[in-house]
Formats: C-alpha cells, structure tokens, sequence
C-alpha cells in the first residue's frame, strides 16, 4: 500500500531497491497466438513479495499474459524476467506455482493423491518422504480440505476443485504464484476465505502473487494492480491512487474512465490528451461505441 | 531423466486405473474371452487355432494398450494436467517411461492371463517356451502403448483418438498374416506389411509356436518390434512441447 514503487513514492526509493525488489520485469512484451497478435510490447513490473491483481475484461489477454510468465506460451516476443531469469528457464519449474482457470487435477484420484503425486514430482526420492508428508498436509490445510482429503476429486464441487487445484500450486512454497481466476464460481465465504489466504501466503511466506480475475471488487484487495484491455496495459498502480488519478469512487469506475480515454485517443489522435490518465473531462461517451483502427 | 519421478509417475497411473474396476475387468478378461471364442469357432480344426491363436497373443496387447495409452494421454492433455506437469521439474522421458511402465505392467498381466489360458486350457500346442510367447507379448504392449502416446497428439477429442485406432491398427491386422500368409501377398502389399512393425510381432508369434528353440528370426522379429517401439516413444516425447499455442 505504501511502498508502490510508482507515483510519487517512486522518487524516494532507490531505483536499484526498485529493480531488486521486481518478481517480474516485461519490456516490449508480445504474443502471438494462431496468427492473432494478443500481447502488444507489455512494458511492465510486478513487485516481489505483494499481490498484484490482473484486470480486464474476458479475451483481454490475460492468460496468454500469465502463461507467458509461467513460460507455457509458444511465440513470446520481447523481454521478460521472471525472478531474475528469462521466462521458460528450467530453474523456474520449481519456483512458480501455477494455477490454471479449469481446475487441473486427477478426478479419478483422490484429493490427496493427487497432491502425493505432484508432491513427487517435487520433491522426489525416499530421503524427501518426510517434506512431502508435511507439504502436502499443510496444502491440504491452506485450502481448508481437510474433511475432504479422501475423496476423489471428480466428486467434488467445482469450487473444491478449484482448490485442489490452488492446494498443488501450494506445494513447493512457490516463490511466485500465478493464479488465474481462483475465485471464479465462488461463494463470497469462500472467496473472502481464500483472499485471506493469499494475504497470509504473501505475509508470512513472502510470495509474490499475481492473480487475475474479471471481477473489478476483487481488485480492492490487491497491493497493485495491473489493468488490461485489447492486449494492452491501461493502467499499473495500487487501487488508491488508481481511483483518485481518475477521481472515482471505485476501480470499477476508473478502468470504465481509462477504456473511455483510450477510445477517445483512438478515434481523435490529434485531439488526444498528451498524457494518459487525465482525459478531458464531461466527454461522455457510450461504451458500445467500439472504434476499429 | 529421475527415477524416482518415473516411479512415482508409473503408481500415479496405476492408482488412477485402481479408481476404475471396470476398465481392468476388461482389459484382462475380453482377450481371454476372445481366445476361448476362438478355439471353439475353429474346433474341427486345431491347427487354424494354433496359427490364430498365437498370432492373437500378440495382437491384443497391442491393440488393447494402443487404446488405453492414446485415451488416457489425450485426458492428461484436455484435463491440463499435462501442461501442469511440464510447468513442473519433470522431465518427459520420466512421464513417457512412468506411463511405458504402468501398462507394461499392466500387459505382463493380461498376456500372462491368456497365454495361460490359451496353452493349459484351450490346448495352444506350441513348440517353444511360453515364457518367449509373453516376451513377445510385453514387446507388443510396450509397441502399443507407444502408438498410443504418438497419436494422441493429433487427436483433439476421445471421438478422435479412437478413430485412430482402425486408422493405425486396422491396416497393420491386415497384412501381418493372420489373413494370408505374407509372402503370399501382392509384392507391393507385401513390402508394405515388411515396414509395418505388427508383422514382425506376429512373426516372432510363429516363430515360438514352431521352434522349440531361439530361432536367428525370432530374434531378428524381437528387436524390430522392441525398435519401433523405442523409436515410436521418442517421437511420442517430442509431440510433448512444455510451450504450447
């Protein structure tokens, strides 16, 4: 909340603490996936050690953004540093916990052998029995499955799969975790109950995590935030300074306020604001309005 | 490559079968019911059953793991498991050879069932060892279950993958010489059942059932088999890309 290496904190810091302190560094990121351009020259950081949201509407590129960092996705262009490595590095396969949008997991296996098994895969051999036995137990009790440990996954509702799911990614103490839409389907309970969850892995374990998510209230509970629309980034800031650059009362309404700006520049470049973030003000816009360029 | 993760990887296969009664009960128990079919269709005539048979000990194994092994790689594809593992410290060859091992297992299993049944009860009258004819038979499991992982990646869907089976299987059955001897054949028919790895599996089949002893020809047939096999699986590994589209 504090310590955004941006705005006007960002003069005050070091800029080496800055660099240090990146889980993740993108500089002119770009995807291409069948023959369509979905990242277009992301320039961005995500700091190390908080939760930074990934915003935007379904189809924006979001996932195509987080396989890329997890380095799953094919025809990557620019660069891209992930905790202090390029992307796809072998090294990384033990640090990052990912968690895609549909629940992957063994339905014809039971919750905790699913979790014995991926617990194998890292951290394999008999010497290692005993951190499997405490990674997997504590991945159980992070999830609150614990009354379900013995049931096969496939049985479960889609929300528990989910986070067996979430309870994989858990196992190796990530040093990054990369979620996409954990809390999609949720009960709010349970999705307070698992935001909760992702504060106390940040707090306690020092994780860094970025989660994405098309629900703008989740954006609230996010350090920071990374905005996205089209294949573009709109807007990297914490949720505070987002709303009042924009002057609204929620993000909902500042993404709705930076979409508008952008329309604006893309059909009136020569009337555009110089800067993005302080669009000319009282000029209403329909959001159906969709300018091809 | 990690032994402990292909180990954990092969028990990993097996508990999922283990989940799955039903598909076991099957996998073991349709080729012995086939075989006892068999003996009875052809009961005026020993010696037709003696040739078919023996060529079935063969056959089964590969059909039956080609089937299993392409299914069950294409639900590790659609399901995200794969790209979750590949996401993981795991090497390929670890989840190739765990798979390799479970249903080679589960081969030793079903071909020891009805190679049993098929000599002590239904009277099979082979010349040489049956322990040859299960060596055969784990060769063919293992060819299968590479076909399998090799063609689940062109398939998108279960409609698909078992629309291969005819399309990989069916023309291999043909002109392996359960029907007409292979040399027989059409010259053209016959060079292309030469380059076909089935042949090969129902060769050394005949070889065991004539010889009382390791013929050069079994041997020769062993190591096709056992070659294409290899060279099936490690095609199969490069179809699977930790980066994907």
């Amino acid at each position: 909340m504090m310590n955004s290496p941006t705005g006007a904190t960002a003069s005050t810091e070091p800029a080496r603490a800055a660099d240090d302190t990146a889980a993740v560094t993108a500089q002119g990121l770009t995807a291409v996936r069948g023959g369509r351009t979905v990242l277009r020259g992301l320039d961005f950081t995500i700091p190390s050690g908080r939760i930074t949201g990934l915003l935007g509407p379904s189809g924006c590129g979001k996932t195509t953004l987080m396989r890329a960092i997890v380095g799953t996705q094919a025809q990557v262009g620019g660069t891209l540093q992930v905790l202090g490595r390029p992307a796809g590095d072998p090294t990384l396969r033990s640090r990052i916990g990912y968690v895609t949008q549909d629940p992957s997991v063994y339905d014809d296996l039971t919750v905790r052998q699913n979790l014995d098994y991926f617990a194998a895969v890292l951290f394999p051999g008999r010497a290692r029995r005993h951190d499997r036995r405490t990674a997997v137990a504590r991945a159980i009790t992070d999830v609150d499955l614990t009354s379900h440990a013995d049931s096969l996954a496939g049985r479960l509702s889609g929300g528990q799969r989910s986070r067996v799911s979430l309870a994989v990614a858990l196992l190796g103490t990530p040093e990054l975790l990369v979620l996409d839409e954990p809390t999609v389907g949720l009960d709010p309970v349970l999705r307070r109950d698992l935001w909760n969850l992702f504060h106390q892995i940040a707090a306690d374990r020092g994780t860094t995590l970025l989660v994405s998510s098309h629900v703008m209230d989740e954006a609230e509970r996010c350090h920071r935030l990374l905005l996205m629309r089209e294949g573009e980034i709109l807007a990297d800031d914490t949720p505070e300074a987002l709303r009042r650059r924009n002057d609204t009362a929620t993000v909902e309404e500042a993404f709705l306020h930076l979409v508008d700006a952008a329309a604006t520049r893309a059909t009136h470049p020569e009337t555009a604001p110089p800067e993005a973030g302080h669009p000319a003000a009282g000029h209403p816009r329909t959001t159906h309005e969709e300018p091809r360029s | 490559m990690n032994s402990a993760r292909t180990l954990a990887t092969a028990a990993r296969v097996l508990r999922q079968l283990r989940h799955d009664p039903r598909s076991i009960a099957l996998m073991l128990l349709v080729p012995c019911l086939m075989l006892f079919l068999l003996r009875y269709v052809f009961d005026g005539s020993p010696g037709t059953f003696d040739n078919i048979g023996a060529s079935l000990l063969g056959i089964f194994p590969l059909i039956t793991m080609f089937l299993v092994t392409s299914i069950a790689t294409l639900r590790e594809r659609t399901s995200g498991t794969l790209e979750r593992l590949l996401a993981m410290p795991l090497g390929k060859a670890d989840l190739i050879a765990g798979y390799a091992l479970a249903f080679g297992l589960l081969a030793v299993l079903q071909s020891t069932l009805a190679t049993g049944l098929a000599v002590w009860f239904l009277g099979l009258d082979v010349v040489g060892s049956p322990w040859l004819l299960l060596l055969v038979a784990l060769l063919d499991a293992l060819l299968g279950t590479a076909l399998g992982l090799f063609v689940s990646a062109f398939a998108a869907s279960e409609f698909q993958a078992v629309q291969f089976m005819p399309a990989v299987i069916f023309p291999q059955l043909l002109l392996c010489g359960l029907f007409t001897p292979r040399d027989q054949m059409a010259p053209a028919l016959e060079a292309l059942s030469n380059v076909l790895p089935m042949s090969y599996a129902v060769d050394g089949m005949n070889e065991v059932l004539r010889n009382p002893d390791i013929t050069p020809d079994f041997v020769r047939d062993a190591l096709v088999v056992a070659g294409c096999a290899v060279l099936v699986l490690a095609l199969g590994a490069a179809t699977l890309r930790r980066r994907t589209a």
